[in-house]
């Protein structure tokens, strides 16, 4: 039933409701270890939900998540978690009370091992920023800056896999490009496979091998990120949006907050 | 000097207001649930330090311990069977199970320790530190540098152990608890230990200066004022509103008519939620444990 060479993450057929409502109508799709993988589609598709569903949060009424030939369907999202998948969710969902120091460091809660501290100083690395805010607590950064906590948090797992849902949204340019390149270098040099929802289809595209286009509940198109650029119907519906600039794609989408 | 008197016997009673209130916090800051039994596991942990001291013969010290690592045994028991399956169910349905706790509570103490009132023998009783025309008992202070070195521990263990941090985040953000593989139901269970054990340390503390009966548990719905009126969310808020509960209490009974003082905790309830609905520390302290 199940193709274990395919790679990493494989995603079968997964229904997924809230309560009566049918969010995801039967989804596969396939990550493969190592690469950037995008998952696009409108507002209220259910790219979110097919997150959850991979990370724990929720569970599929049908279907299966098998993590490097393991079924990972029936897991606690902490035991997930704990076998290498982070979830960086939407909306970051930082800890608001915490320090940025805390917040990396409870990132690292499960882990015992000494690798901890090379991966804090590596994210301080990655984001210089915030080892100048260490010490202040989370709810008082910038949007753009609670995102890069989010990541960093997230790295503190040492996840073999990352799924990002929606990392540029709401921020300037600016940081849009500071996410895509850390994204990208991630993958470079960490190796770490990823799985990447944008409204920001264009750049999505850029750091993306391959990708899927959900609309309500199905996946409706996937090709290699080259291909999806080229094709009409992602030129009309995703990247004409480009000239509308952020702030236009920023009210586009609000942020809502999940239950 | 009756002042003084009056505030320390006050301090006293409000340190033990202040320890059941922190166990209210703890709970309901990490699981959105109200343990409205919380007084009762006070009572419980009572008659534990009376079986285990009075009953099984041990020196007081090791009663204590093994006061509070029974209770916490059963917080956590309690956690498991009762408030795990509720998890998901509308606030008032936990409400419920957490009251017919208490009744069930209550009901158990009567038929296994019958419900004529006991003491447990303690190192205290009797003896007092005279310090000019103020006597202090050696109850009262036990009471008061017991909760302090609690309330010390307690701080110390949120800010800096990493149990504590994970604590707290997933106070502040279960979801995303979760996602940085925080074992959150496990963390569930840790919180009912922990605020049994408060609630142990509370009845060991109260036994000598009250009685040790079934319905001593009922203090719990001052202690639940005094939460209250901290805010609710606000491990500090729970004691200094214990404290306030506990100091005006004294007080009223000295100057207004006899019978006002049990109704001192509600008044303040009262007058707080006129003045300031949100309590004391909850804007400083909100979502944080
Ligand atoms: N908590 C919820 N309760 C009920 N229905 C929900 C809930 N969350 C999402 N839905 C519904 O499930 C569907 C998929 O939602 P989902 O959040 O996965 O979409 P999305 O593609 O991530 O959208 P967005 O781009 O807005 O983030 C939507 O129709 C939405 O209305
Ligand atoms: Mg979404």
């Amino acid at each position: 039933m199940t193709d274990v060479t395919a790679g990493a993450l494989q995603v079968r057929n997964i229904e997924t409701y809230y309560g009566p409502i049918m969010a995801i109508r039967g989804i596969s799709l396939d990550v493969a270890a190592g690469q950037v993988v995008a998952l696009l589609g409108a507002n209220g598709a259910g790219k979110t939900t097919v997150l959850k569903t991979i990370s724990g949060a929720m569970e599929p009424q049908k279907g299966s998540v098998h993590l490097n030939g393991e079924p990972i369907h029936n897991l606690d999202p902490d035991v997930v978690a704990r076998r290498g998948i982070a979830h960086v969710p939407e909306g970051r969902e930082v800890f608001p009370f915490l320090t940025v120091d805390e917040n990396l460091k409870v990132g690292a809660f499960s882990r015992r091992d000494a690798g901890v501290q090379t991966d804090l100083e590596q994210v301080y690395e990655y984001f210089p920023a915030l080892r100048e805010l260490r010490g202040l607590a989370a709810g008082f950064l910038s949007g753009g800056q609670q995102q890069m906590l989010a990541i960093g948090r997230a790295l503190m797992l040492n996840p073999s896999i990352m799924l990002l849902d929606e990392p540029s949204l709401g921020l300037s340019p600016k940081y849009v490009a500071e996410i895509a390149a850390i994204v990208k270098r991630l993958n470079a040099e960490r190796g770490i496979t990823v799985l990447l929802i944008e409204q920001n289809a264009k750049m999505a595209l850029d750091i993306s091998e391959y990708g899927y286009v959900m609309e309500n509940g199905r996946i409706v198109m996937e090709d290699t990120s080259e291909r999806l650029k080229d094709a009409p119907d992602i030129q009309e519906f995703y990247l004409g949006m480009k000239d509308e600039g952020v702030r236009g794609r920023r009210r586009w989408k609000q942020r809502k907050t999940w239950r | 000097m009756e002042v003084l008197q009056l505030l320390i016997s006050g301090i006293s009673q409000g340190c033990v207001y202040g320890l059941i209130a922190m166990g209210f916090v703890l709970i309901y800051k990490a699981t959105e649930m109200v343990n409205f039994a919380q007084g009762d596991m006070m009572m419980l942990g009572a008659y534990l330090a009376y079986t285990w001291i009075n009953i099984a013969g041990m020196p007081f010290v090791l009663g204590v311990v093994a006061t509070i690592v029974s209770l916490a045994i059963v917080g956590v028991l309690i956690e498991r069977i009762l408030l795990r399956p509720m998890i998901g169910e509308p606030p008032f349905a936990v409400l419920m199970i957490t009251i017919g706790l208490g009744f069930m509570l209550r009901a158990f103490a009567g038929a296994v320790w019958g419900t004529e009132t006991k003491a447990v023998s303690n190192p205290f009783s009797g003896n007092v530190i005279r310090l000019g025309d103020i006597s202090i008992g050696y109850e009262n202070m036990a009471i008061i540098l017991g909760t302090v070195i609690l309330c010390a521990l307690l701080f110390a263990f949120f800010r800096f152990t990493r149990l504590g941090i994970a604590m707290q985040a997933a106070s502040q953000n279960q979801l995303a608890a979760y996602y940085v593989g925080i074992p959150v139901k496990r963390i569930y269970s840790l919180v009912w230990a922990m605020s049994a054990a408060l609630a142990a340390v509370a009845g060991v503390l109260v036994a000598p200066i009250s009685l040790v009966e079934p319905v001593m548990g009922f203090i719990g719905v001052k202690a639940f004022a005094a939460a209250i009126v901290g805010g609710f969310g606000s491990l500090p808020g729970a004691i200094i509103g214990g404290l306030i509960v506990g100091i005006a209490e004294q007080f009223a009974g000295l100057y207004l008519p006899p019978g006002f003082a049990d109704t001192t905790a509600y008044a303040i309830l009262l007058i707080m939620l006129f003045l300031r609905p949100e309590g004391l520390f909850a804007t400083m302290q909100k979502k944080k444990v």
